[in-house]
This record gives C-alpha cells, sequence and structure tokens, in this order.
C-alpha cells in the first residue's frame, strides 16, 4: 500500500514536471511571430588553390521576401577547375572542367515556426547531383531555444569523361535535427546532429588504387555509406564590441572513418566601419577500413583515395569586412575580403614522385560584396 | 528500456523538481547583444557555403555543419 501510495505520488509529481516544462515552452509562444530572413545580396569571387587543384569562379545569391510570409532565395555559383593534384599527375593527365550550381529555396513563416523548401542542380560534364531538402524550426521557450529538423534527398548521375557507356547512379539521404538555446544575456550555444546515408556508385570512375607500388585497378569502394556527425558551438559577446566562438564536430561512419573537427573564432569591430575576424580549424581523421595507398593483397573493397586516409589539417585565416554605405532604415552595403591558409599533412599517403608523406599548403581567398534592403 | 535510458528518466524524474518552474531566464529586452551579426554562426550564406564544400570535397567528414547543402555530391 505504501509502495502504491509512493508510486503514485511520484507519478503525479513527474506528470506535474512534465505538464510545467511543456506549458513553458509551448505557452510562451503567444501571438509572437519569427521573423522571415532578411532580403539580401552577395556578390562572391573565390579562389582555392593548393596541391595543384585551383578552383575560382564567380557566385550570386539573391533573397527577397514576397508578401509577408515568404522568403524566396536564388543562388548561382561556378567552380573552374584545373586539376594537376598528385593523384593526377601520377596516374593521369591533368584536366579542367566546370561546375555550375544552381539552388533555390522558399522560408514560410507560420507564428514561431519557419518552414524551408529547397532544391538544388549541380553540373559537371561527367556528374550531375540533384537534391531537395525540407528544415522545419520552431522557436518555443519564450524564444530561448530553437528547434531544427530537417531533411536532403539528393540524387546524383554519375558519367566518365569519352565513354558515353558508363552511366552509374548515387543516391544520399540527409537527416539532422538542431537546437540552438540563448544561455545568457551574451552567450549562445547550439547541437546539431547529422546522418548520412548512401547507395549507389560512390567511388570515382578514374582513381587508381596502387597494388605493389604500382597504380593498376580501378579503385572498388562499397556502394553503401552510413555517417553521422555531432556539432557543438558556443558564441559568446566578450562587452569591447568583440566576440568569441567555439566549435567542435565528431564524425563517424560504416567505413570506419572517425574525425574530429575544432574550430575557434574571435571577431571585433574596429571603429564605425570595419570589422576584423580571425579563425583557427583543425581537423583529424582516421583512415577508411579499405584504404591503402600501397596494397600487397586483393581485398574486395580497395581505394587509395586520399580523402579516405589517415590525416590532419590546420587552416589559419583573416576577414576584414568595411561598410561601404549606410542608408536610413538600416540598409547596409559591405565589402568583404577573407583569406585562409590551409596545411593538409598525410599520415600514410606517399607522395610517389618523393617517396615521403605527402603534404601541401591551400589558400583560399574570398572576396564578396553584401548589400541588405 | 535499456539500463542507461532508465537511469537517464530517473534522473530527470530526481532533478526536475528543482526546475519545475522553469521559465524562460533570458526576456527579450536583455538580447540586445544577441541581435549583433558577430553573435552569428553563421553571417554571410555564400562565402560560408564555398568554405564548407572546399572542406566537403578534401575531408571525409560532412554533415551537423548548420550550413546547409555545403556538399555537392561531386567526387
Amino acid at each position: 500500500m505504501a509502495a502504491t501510495e509512493r508510486f503514485g505520488s511520484l507519478a503525479a509529481h513527474a506528470w506535474r514536471v512534465l505538464a510545467s516544462l511543456a506549458g513553458g515552452l509551448l505557452a510562451s509562444g503567444g501571438a509572437r511571430a519569427v521573423d522571415l530572413p532578411a532580403d539580401r545580396a552577395e556578390a562572391l569571387f573565390h579562389v582555392y588553390d593548393g596541391g595543384g587543384v585551383r578552383a575560382t569562379g564567380p557566385a550570386l545569391l539573391v533573397r527577397k521576401k514576397l508578401a509577408d510570409k515568404v522568403s524566396v532565395s536564388g543562388s548561382y555559383y561556378v567552380d573552374m577547375v584545373s586539376n594537376a593534384s598528385v593523384d593526377v599527375v601520377t596516374t593521369a593527365s591533368p584536366f579542367k572542367e566546370k561546375r555550375d550550381a544552381f539552388d533555390v529555396g522558399v522560408d514560410y513563416v507560420v507564428r514561431d515556426a519557419t518552414l524551408k523548401f529547397s532544391a538544388s542542380s549541380s553540373q559537371e560534364p561527367d556528374y550531375t547531383a540533384r537534391s531537395w531538402g525540407l528544415d522545419v524550426s520552431q522557436e518555443v521557450f519564450g524564444g530561448m531555444t530553437t528547434v531544427n529538423l530537417g531533411y536532403t534527398r539528393g540524387n546524383d548521375r554519375v558519367g566518365k569523361h569519352l565513354e558515353p557507356n558508363f552511366a552509374e547512379r548515387a543516391t544520399h539521404w540527409q537527416y539532422r535535427v538542431g537546437v540552438t538555446q540563448v544561455l545568457t544575456p551574451r552567450w549562445i550555444a547550439s547541437a546539431n546532429v547529422e546522418a548520412v546515408s548512401d547507395d549507389g556508385y560512390l567511388g570515382s570512375p578514374y582513381r587508381v588504387a596502387r597494388f605493389f607500388g604500382v597504380p593498376s585497378r580501378h579503385e572498388n569502394v562499397p556502394g553503401t555509406r552510413s555517417s553521422r556527425a555531432i556539432k557543438l558551438r558556443a558564441i559568446g559577446d566578450l562587452g569591447a564590441r568583440d566576440a568569441v566562438r567555439g566549435e567542435y564536430r565528431y564524425f563517424w561512419d560504416n567505413w570506419a572513418i572517425k574525425a574530429h573537427t575544432l574550430e575557434a573564432g574571435y571577431s571585433r569591430y574596429i571603429g564605425e566601419l570595419w570589422l576584423a575576424d580571425a579563425t583557427a580549424r583543425f581537423h583529424k581523421q582516421g583512415a577508411a577500413l579499405f584504404y591503402s595507398d600501397n596494397f600487397t593483397t586483393t581485398p574486395t573493397y580497395f581505394s587509395t583515395n586520399r580523402q579516405l586516409s589517415a590525416f590532419d589539417s590546420f587552416g589559419l585565416g583573416l576577414k576584414l569586412s568595411y561598410l561601404l554605405k549606410r542608408v536610413e532604415g538600416g540598409h547596409e552595403v559591405k565589402a568583404h575580403g577573407a583569406y585562409e591558409r590551409i596545411r593538409f599533412q598525410y599520415g600514410d599517403f606517399t607522395d610517389a614522385r618523393t617517396g615521403r608523406d605527402y603534404s601541401f599548403d591551400a589558400n583560399l581567398l574570398q572576396l564578396y560584396l553584401t548589400a541588405s534592403f | 528500456m535499456r539500463p542507461p535510458t532508465l537511469a537517464l528518466a530517473a534522473g530527470m524524474l530526481v532533478l526536475l523538481p528543482g526546475c519545475a518552474r522553469l521559465e524562460p531566464w533570458v526576456k527579450p529586452y536583455e538580447r540586445e547583444r544577441l541581435a549583433d551579426p558577430i553573435m552569428q554562426f553563421s553571417r554571410d550564406g555564400l562565402p560560408d557555403k564555398h568554405r564548407e564544400h572546399v572542406f566537403v570535397v578534401r575531408e571525409a567528414a560532412r554533415g551537423a555543419t548548420g550550413v546547409q547543402g555545403g556538399g555537392c555530391g561531386c567526387n
């Protein structure tokens, strides 16, 4: 009897706690509504140069509200790639190609929720990728907490240069969930989790694996992959018109790859017109089960793709933003320049030209204009 | 229910009574500093997406970036 009473009391207490929490979370929404993303335009010129690969191009983005409940966005992105990377020069011939990507999105606001539908298309001469996605975000707990749920489905068509009969496909599914939390009047934190599954042709029709020191057989990678990633972020106002940011991501997949990515940043206004950002990023990953830069047996799956090898990368970046013009009503035009130097140091990928572990430095440059209107 | 799940549920029941009157503790009028652009995780969509793309085509890790659509499926 006593035990039953105690259980009943505990159950009643638990119910009160849950009801109180739910009440706090949901009732605090009231008639407030979240804002649609602000109207803006971005024009970017980007350069990546490192390890024999140079990718440059322009990119444009425009976002505009239609009526008061919908915001539409469209972007166009170009990558002009010239590739003479270590893999290419040691097993094939350098090449050039262009990638065009289009993205469109529609954001719709209902009370404290934002629904976003997006679609994208990316085209290369031998690779076409199309995807669509749906993201929902809901503000709860008096606007202190934002919960996000998202799904993306992608379909790729893989071709091969000068081989019109080569036609493969790949499908990708992405499921994500995230929470952003206001912690104090000066600190925000977020946690994101994403699961990605792939099915189909996940290798490259050009990449050759090395056996007994000789690049001799086309790679053979599994036809499925499933990965998980969790990312924690925090950003804090330091009080002197400056802010500090920290991020950590842990990644793992069923190809036995595990990776840690750490990033820290510092932002500071300089006078009324300038804003400076500094970032440091460190990434460390282990190799896939079927990776080797020199096979001495013939396993079922094999690849010499250094993206799947064990390596570290470390980058340091600086960004400067300058307020070009401010019009009454808060409209602004800004010019930005960002530069990042990244070092890639491989642990088990040998440069066939030197016989040593491969490493290279890459430069990342972004020059862009943004306008809010 | 697995033991860790059970332990978590039991822990919540024990600890949550302290938060029974959980209410938003940062009021809207206290969020002025949080509205500053330097307090955003992603300030400019295009350059952030480009940077994410640079990493996702060279590193094996992917996802949970908070930047939508960083990957392109290209290999």
